[in-house]
């Protein structure tokens, strides 16, 4: 008997692989539940195909989910697993170079048969005779498929059916391995079945099955504990990024006072936004799914004219579209949020993978001198609170604003303490209704915020037309060209007027030294975990991470000031360090990667050693 | 629902007090006075109107009206509408577009809004060529026609208006002409009252650059044979004396001599047939094969987009109940921990505290 050793370690990172329709995404998600219900901090990286359904057991239909879960704080979800799950050869070939040395190698051997390998395009099979078997990483070979067969025997199936069920057999074998109880996932199937299907029986018989394979197989020689994280008190749960911004619009609406008109066109990766909302009439919510990208912003701000606040959403090839729209919400003064979950450009690029390549375009891609506030979130849970800020300035501002998320973060989970929603900051809104018995000038501004005010359709006595044409403080059409100058100015420095709004920008580390590293969006998590393994170091880095991208922090250039080099790490060729360089003149350095993936913390720490 | 009584106003009071900058002669100033003497009669609210415009000549028409207007971008007016439909029901939208607006750049867009039968009239000011950029050829040019952009001619074929729209669902489609102020008046009313989209065709003669383009049809030497003004429940018949009259052959509508045609086969005018088909057949006829009709061609009630997005609204609200934010936060696989540990706060770049 081959005797099992139990280790307590700290985390672990564990990559679960298969075909697209091997069901990866939802037996991640269940480990992750489960490890963040025993009480882990947890992060997580969903990777899957812009193909639907690729050919079955090809290189190009594997679809992947990673989770990082520890006894300790979790900002990423790690470089390398520790364990990686492969379910077929294609899924083994994809993932093997990213196992960590050391690791260990679960595959479901009844997968590697002549035409699995054939299909993943090897001619031998790559588990045997392989130098890194035993040298690199530990292998463990399941029969899965053949194990779940003999497990729901008894059940009135078709086989094909039943070897479906052998992801839940790898998410059993899975909870074995690393000491968890099966409570919450059996809870999950009885509750998606409804005890109305014999799936429901299938699942929970294959999950057990996978458990006790762990058990008794005698083949596995060392288990896992991670003990659970001392949390704050508080209500946890999980979010994705693009969930999260769904709430954080629905939030804002009841903030403000106003429904909330979410037109869009659907669109990888910002559809889920979509979904979620769409359930959420009950919160004076309402969905548009609009002809195309021009029309879902047209109907948003159509919407935002009439007394509402109209939200688009979008990545890169949509965006482009809209920017003639952006441009009149700009010149019209009304609020809009247009959110931008980037992926892989430029055109249809990599529509399901991450990238920060939009900053430029959200901030510039418009005809003419049309300042719009660029707001990025941070992590999925960030999605909530950085979309209610961007609502926050559309409405109080009255101006278009962009949100950017991105891939990583919009499809990638947290574990999130929920605010109480009473604890929340409030969006500032009224609609003007001539009260005051002045004469109206639909473009006079509030002294301090410079913004205009909210007059809707159907008040009376305040007609008049809005037009993207030039106009005056009236609102009268003028193409005189001291007041274009006086217009131009005055929607410059609303925007810029912006940045007194914010809080006082927060520095990791010390207030001065050798290396800032400024960043923005999605990559927090890792550039957060490098910067923190540096500074245990006790090298001289400190750490900003932008919310506001436009207008920048008032405090911003004192900040680079202390320091002797500025680094801007990018999922882009360089787009913040542009701008830093040229509204600060210094000298800022870029560290940028571009291959649709997330940062690797290693690889920061090495790019940020240069400078240090 | 019981409708309020009209208000009582007059013409000026639609009337902006912004100079209208359009080319002495332009047929749309027949169509401002028109649409400000119907808004009059109608006694609707005045700050209930709204007209949403495009870009182009007749896109500055919001200007010129004395109620709340939006002048959007080119071709784009439909999306800003329906958005304004979903999100205030209550008011009434105007949209103005012309050819080049609505059938080129916004043609889908205008496809769409026809679609969904979003409630609003669209008034398309149809001249047959591109005005406000100086004399391009239009989707509704004839073929061959010699502009600054087709020296040799334009080898385009033209898109009919009506077709377009019956093609598209369109539960109102009509056509009008800027030269008969009485006829256009009755057609904007019956638009206006209709609910769900109108989409009413104007023949607007654009004296610069596409003078008398309609004469052959509208003037008044010819016209009497050469249009036929579509009557409800009424034989379609015209000319001197009702001398001609329309009867169907097998799948065409064709013209036969009225004293030679059995009254029986007359076709009748019915516009709210519930089948579009005879309401295409009147759209594709024209001078000089047929005369060209003018009136309502099809009016039928359908469920209109922004009353089903907003009763949906009203349903799930009253089946689910208002909404608990506390609660969708927290989703449906929460838990709690609960520990008087005090914990240093892990360092965060933003915090959100309430102001």
């Amino acid at each position: 008997m081959v005797d099992t050793q139990q280790i307590q370690i700290e985390g672990a990172v564990v990559r679960f692989v298969g075909d697209s329709g091997d069901g990866m995404q939802l037996t991640g998600t269940q480990f992750t539940d489960t490890s963040a219900i025993a009480g882990n901090d947890i992060s997580t990286f969903p990777d899957f195909p812009a193909e639907i359904r690729a050919p079955a057991g090809t290189p190009a239909g594997v679809s992947g989910f990673q989770v990082n879960f520890a006894a300790s704080a979790v900002e990423a979800p790690g470089d390398q697993p520790d364990i990686l799950v492969a379910m077929n050869p294609a899924a083994y070939k994809m993932n093997i170079e990213d196992l960590k040395t050391g690791g260990v190698l679960i595959v479901n051997s009844d997968n590697f048969s002549d035409i699995d390998l054939r299909k993943a395009g090897y001619e031998t099979n790559p588990l045997e005779d392989n130098p890194m078997v035993g040298e690199k990483f530990q292998l463990i070979s399941v029969p899965m498929t053949a194990l779940v067969e003999e497990a729901l025997k008894e059940l009135d199936m078709k086989p094909v059916h039943k070897r479906r069920c052998k992801n839940f057999f790898a998410l059993g074998l899975m909870y074995w391995m690393f000491d968890r109880t099966l409570e919450y996932t059996e809870a999950w199937i009885l509750k998606k079945f409804g005890g109305k299907d014999v799936l429901e029986q299938a699942n929970i018989k294959a999950l057990r099955a996978g458990y006790n394979y762990g058990d008794t197989a005698e083949i596995f020689t060392r288990r896992y504990k991670v003990k659970s994280t001392p949390m704050p008190a508080g209500t946890y749960r999980q979010i994705t990024g693009n969930s999260a911004t769904a709430y954080g619009l629905v939030a804002a609406g009841v903030k403000s006072g106003l429904n909330v008109v979410y037109s869009t066109y659907p669109i990888t990766p910002a559809s889920d936004i979509l979904h979620d909302l769409s359930k959420l009439k009950n919160f004076g919510v309402k969905t548009v799914q609009a002809e195309d990208e021009i029309a879902a912003c047209g109907v948003a701000l159509g919407a935002s004219y009439g007394g509402s606040l109209g939200v688009t959403a979008s990545s890169g090839p949509g965006i482009c579209l809209k920017a003639e729209f952006v441009g009149l919400a700009a010149m019209t003064e009304l609020p809009l949020v247009i959110v931008d979950v980037q992926r892989g450009g430029p055109s249809t690029g990599l529509p399901t993978k991450t990238e920060q390549s939009d900053l430029m375009l959200t901030l510039f891609g418009r005809n003419g001198e049309c300042p719009v506030p660029v707001i990025a979130a941070s992590t999925p849970v960030d999605c909530f609170h950085a979309v209610l800020e961007a609502a926050r300035i559309a409405v109080e501002y009255m101006t278009p604003v962009y949100f950017l998320s991105d891939g990583f973060i919009a499809n990638s989970s947290d574990l999130w303490n929920v605010p109480a929603f009473a604890d929340l900051p409030g969006i500032k809104q009224v609609f003007y209704t001539g009260e005051d018995g002045k004469p109206y000038k639909p473009y006079e501004r509030d002294p301090e915020t410079l913004a205009r005010k909210w007059v809707t359709p159907g008040t009376p006595k305040l007609q008049n037309t809005l037009t993207g044409l030039e106009k005056n403080e009236k609102g009268d059409i003028s193409y005189d060209g001291k007041n274009h100058a006086l217009m131009c100015g005055l929607r410059k420095d609303k925007i810029a007027a912006i940045a007194k709004s914010y809080g006082p920008t927060k520095i990791l580390g010390a207030q001065s030294g050798k290396v800032l590293v400024l960043a923005w969006g999605g990559t927090y998590g890792h550039i957060v975990s490098a910067v923190k393994e540096l500074q245990k170091e006790g090298a001289s880095i400190s750490y900003v991470h932008l919310r506001h991208i436009n207008p920048l922090p008032l405090d911003l250039e004192e900040i680079i000031g202390n320091f002797d080099t500025v680094v801007v790490p990018e999922i882009n060729l360089g787009q913040l360090v542009q701008v830093i360089r040229a509204k600060y003149a210094i000298d800022a350095q870029s560290v940028t990667q571009i291959m649709g993936k997330p940062f690797k913390v290693a690889d920061l720490v090495t790019a940020f050693r240069k400078f240090l | 629902m019981n409708q309020p009584a009209p208000i009582k106003y007059t013409k000026k009071d639609f009337t902006s007090s912004k100079d209208v900058k359009w080319c002495p002669g332009c047929g749309d100033y027949a169509i401002l006075a028109t649409v400000q003497k119907t808004m009059a009669d109608l006694g609707r609210p005045k700050e209930k109107q709204v007209v949403v415009s495009g870009i182009g000549c007749s896109s500055r028409f919001p200007v010129y009206m004395d109620t709340h207007g939006f002048h959007t971008i080119h071709g784009r007016a439909p999306t800003v509408a329906t958005g304004l439909r979903v999100a205030r029901p209550d008011l009434d939208v105007w949209m103005v577009t012309g050819d080049g607006d609505g059938l080129s750049i916004g043609g889908n867009h205008l496809m769409h809004a026809v679609r969904r039968n979003v409630e609003m009239v669209v008034l398309l000011f149809n001249n047959r060529i591109y005005g406000l950029t100086k004399g391009q050829y239009s989707p509704t040019s004839e073929q061959n026609k010699v502009t600054k952009s087709t020296p040799y001619g334009s080898v385009d074929a033209p898109l009919n208006p009506l077709l377009f729209a019956l093609a598209a669902g369109a539960t109102f489609v009509a056509r009008t002409w800027d030269t008969n102020p009485r006829h256009m008046d009755a057609v904007f009313k019956a638009a206006r009252q209709h609910k769900g989209l109108s989409l009413v065709e104007i023949w607007q003669n654009c004296v610069i650059f596409n003078d008398g383009a309609f004469d052959n049809v509208v003037d008044r030497e010819v016209k009497e044979e050469r249009l036929v003004e579509l009557e409800e429940g009424k034989p379609i018949v015209f000319g001197k004396d009702k001398s001609k009259c329309l009867v169907l052959d097998g799948l065409d509508v064709v013209v036969r001599d009225t004293a030679l045609t059995d009254p029986a086969k007359i076709l009748v005018h019915n516009p709210r047939s519930q089948s579009p088909t005879l309401a295409m057949a009147l759209a594709q006829l024209s001078f000089p094969d047929a005369p060209t009709p003018m009136g309502i061609l099809r009016q039928v009630e359908r469920p209109t987009y922004d009353g089903d997005v907003n009763e949906q609204a009203a349903q799930v609200l009253k089946d689910r109940g208002p909404g608990n934010m506390d609660k969708l936060l927290r989703g449906s696989a929460s838990w709690k921990i609960e520990t008087d540990e005090v914990f240093e706060d892990a360092w965060k770049p933003f915090v959100s505290k309430k102001k």
